[in-house]
């Protein structure tokens, strides 16, 4: 078994054992164990659902802290375009990067000119008209992974195309480079994040090799130190560049507007997108071009590592998106897109967890087992045997991770049961005592 | 007991139930994930299961689907209780279809279900005979 590396963690002392996060998870990577949520890494995909459904916040996200810039001499920051949906509109763009620059940072790379760069490199994908319908957007490493873990034969749909994130980082890498004569160990690089996904990702690129990025730091770690910048600082060091089809990438159908694909379906949410992949695998959609697909409701703007309620942050986006116009920046950088198409082929890897045996037999053995065993239980999917269903219960049973009486009602009956035998045996008197005579002894004969 | 393992399964399909429709088809692909049967063989296995339980819950009065799966090929067995079909090489026909606009503005209807049953299956063989029913087999090898 690969060790796989998680942004989200369990903080235990806080976890209460309340079964709220196995039932959410659509992976079904948590089971309580101990009374503590447990999960199992190789089923988790960092949606961060738990840590949004948590009432007791037990769930948690490590991404990196700011004193980690202190290991590199040239520290550059990537803002997520979701950063500036959580201020409001009226404090521009250009203002928030110089921010960054007054918390610490040497230089501002927008990763909304990345995903401008990915849009041409996706169009242009399209239009070479060789690729399974429909295409499935790998811009969201959560997704990506629910592919990797539940729906392995979708890999071939994921665009082989590097997430925006990813050409920012290396267009900052190389502009750093030449521009201020560093080695690469001097930058460090960092993707202001507004999910744990990312994190992950960074740590374990998903279809390449190794990622350009350093690492991640939340928005929400950073949000308040930048606020109080943001109202100190003048806004003459850095300019902005992104357009709006590259902010527009924040909310759930700025992807596919940017690339300015008409046959596509825009899916949000981690529930709802495991419901449409679902019907991919069963040849539907194949009329659609492209399905834009994003873990968070309302895409990255829904992140769980954002401050501002999501709803707030959308109309600020969208505010800020009208008072942009179409005056377009241009990019500092620019990457050819072909040349990005060229170059990238992300392959990504089934991680399929779900199989039972490597030995098909002995998977055929345990199948049977848990139909069995799921007549006996009351298939009430209350999640108090701490396996989020029934069924997830059935199965942890045939691989030895629990036992019948997990269930509770199971349990119930064998304490009836057993009840029942001690009475059974406590009427029974042995030769040598007097019987019971209820006029003699009284009292109810037990 | 047979010594050979064998997994059988059955589901009842009801006439215009779209509630449950695709329910069996999810559960065989994914008893056929979980013993680990390659991905592009259980997504045509599934893509079978499910073109045949649609084709039963849209056109019939109502069938079953009979699964049965061996260490090396799954095997479907669809049948139901009419009203069959008139020609059943013109069914089988890439875009023919006699389904009605209200199913056609379901997604359905592109007369594509036949043609990719055969498609997606190693072995396929159909025979209807009118008002009786409609029979399908089908058989799915893992390797
Ligand atoms: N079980 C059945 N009973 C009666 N008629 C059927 C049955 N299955 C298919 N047919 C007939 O054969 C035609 C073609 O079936 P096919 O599955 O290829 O296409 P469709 O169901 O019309 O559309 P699609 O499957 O693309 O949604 C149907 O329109 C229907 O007239
Ligand atoms: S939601 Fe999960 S992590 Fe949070 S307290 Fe309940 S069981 Fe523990
Ligand atoms: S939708 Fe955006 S914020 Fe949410 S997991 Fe995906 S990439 Fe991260
Ligand atoms: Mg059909």
């Amino acid at each position: 078994m690969p060790e796989y590396f998680h942004s989200v963690r369990l903080d235990a002392e806080r976890c209460k054992g309340c079964v709220t996060c196995i039932r959410r998870c659509p992976t079904e990577a948590i089971r309580i164990r101990g009374g503590k949520a447990r999960i199992i890494e190789s089923r988790c995909i960092d949606c961060g659902e738990c840590i949004r459904r948590c009432p007791n916040h037990a769930k948690r996200a490590v991404t990196d802290n700011f004193i980690d810039l202190k290991r590199y001499k040239y520290n550059i920051a990537l803002p997520a375009p979701t950063l500036y949906a959580q201020f409001s509109p009226d404090i521009g763009v250009n203002k928030i990067l110089c921010g960054l620059i007054k918390i610490g940072f040497d230089a501002v790379y927008e990763v909304a000119c990345g995903a401008e760069v990915v849009s041409a490199a996706v169009r242009e994908y399209l239009a070479q008209n060789e690729y399974k319908r429909p295409l499935i957007s790998s811009a969201c490493p959560a997704v990506v992974k629910l592919i990797q873990v539940k729906f392995p034969e979708l890999i071939e749909h994921l665009v082989p195309i590097d997430a925006p994130v990813e050409v920012t980082a290396k267009m900052a890498r190389t502009a750093s480079r030449s521009e201020h004569n560093l080695t690469d160990a001097e930058i460090g690089i960092w993707f202001i994040t507004p999910c744990p996904a990312k994190m992950t990702e960074v740590r374990q690129p998903l279809g390449s090799d190794k990622s350009a990025v350093t690492g991640t730091i939340a928005i929400t770690e950073i949000y308040g130190s930048l606020l109080k910048a943001i109202g100190v600082s003048s806004d003459n060091e850095v300019c902005s560049q992104a357009s709006i089809e590259g902010l527009g990438w924040a909310i759930a159908g700025g992807e596919t507007g940017a690339a300015a694909i008409k046959r596509s379906i825009v899916v949000h949410e981690i529930h709802s997108v495991n419901e449409i992949l679902e019907q991919i695998t069963l040849g539907k959609l194949s009329d659609i071009d492209y399905i834009e697909a994003l873990a968070c409701a309302g895409g990255c703007i829904g992140g769980p590592l954002t401050v501002e309620n999501r709803f707030i942050a959308e109309n600020n986006m969208r505010k800020r998106l009208e008072k942009m116009g179409s005056e377009r920046g241009k990019i500092r950088l620019p990457v050819d897109s072909s040349k990005l198409l060229a170059q990238v082929k992300r392959e990504f890897e089934p991680r399929s967890s779900f199989r039972l045996d490597e030995d098909i037999v002995k998977a055929m053995k345990k199948i049977e087992l848990m139909q069995e065993t799921m007549h006996k239980l009351p298939g009430l999917d209350c999640g108090s045997c701490g396996s989020p269903n029934c069924q997830a219960l059935a199965e942890d049973i045939v691989q030895g991770g629990a036992s019948e009486t997990d269930c509770v009602f199971k349990l119930r009956e064998r304490v009836r049961d057993l009840a029942k035998e001690m009475i059974d045996l406590a009427e029974k008197v042995p030769q040598s005592m007097p019987k019971y005579d209820p006029e003699r002894d009284g009292g109810d004969g037990i | 007991m047979n010594s050979r393992q064998v997994i059988n399964l059955e589901f009842q399909l009801k006439s215009g139930d779209f509630e449950f429709a695709g329910e069996a088809s999810s559960q065989i692909k994914r008893i056929v994930q979980q013993i680990g049967v390659k991905p592009e063989i259980a997504r045509r296995i599934a893509i079978c299961a499910y073109e045949a339980e649609m084709n039963v819950i849209i056109h019939s009065q109502g069938g079953i689907i009979r699964v049965e799966i061996l260490p090396e090929q799954t095997d479907l067995y669809v049948e139901d209780r009419g009203p069959g079909i008139d020609d059943v090489n013109l069914a089988m026909q890439e875009g023919y279809s006699t389904a009605p606009d209200h199913i056609r503005n379901m997604g359905f209807g592109a007369g594509m279900g036949l043609p990719n049953m055969a498609r997606c299956s190693d072995e396929f063989t159909i025979t209807s005979e009118v008002v009786v029913g409609t029979k399908i087999h089908m058989t799915i090898r893992h390797i």
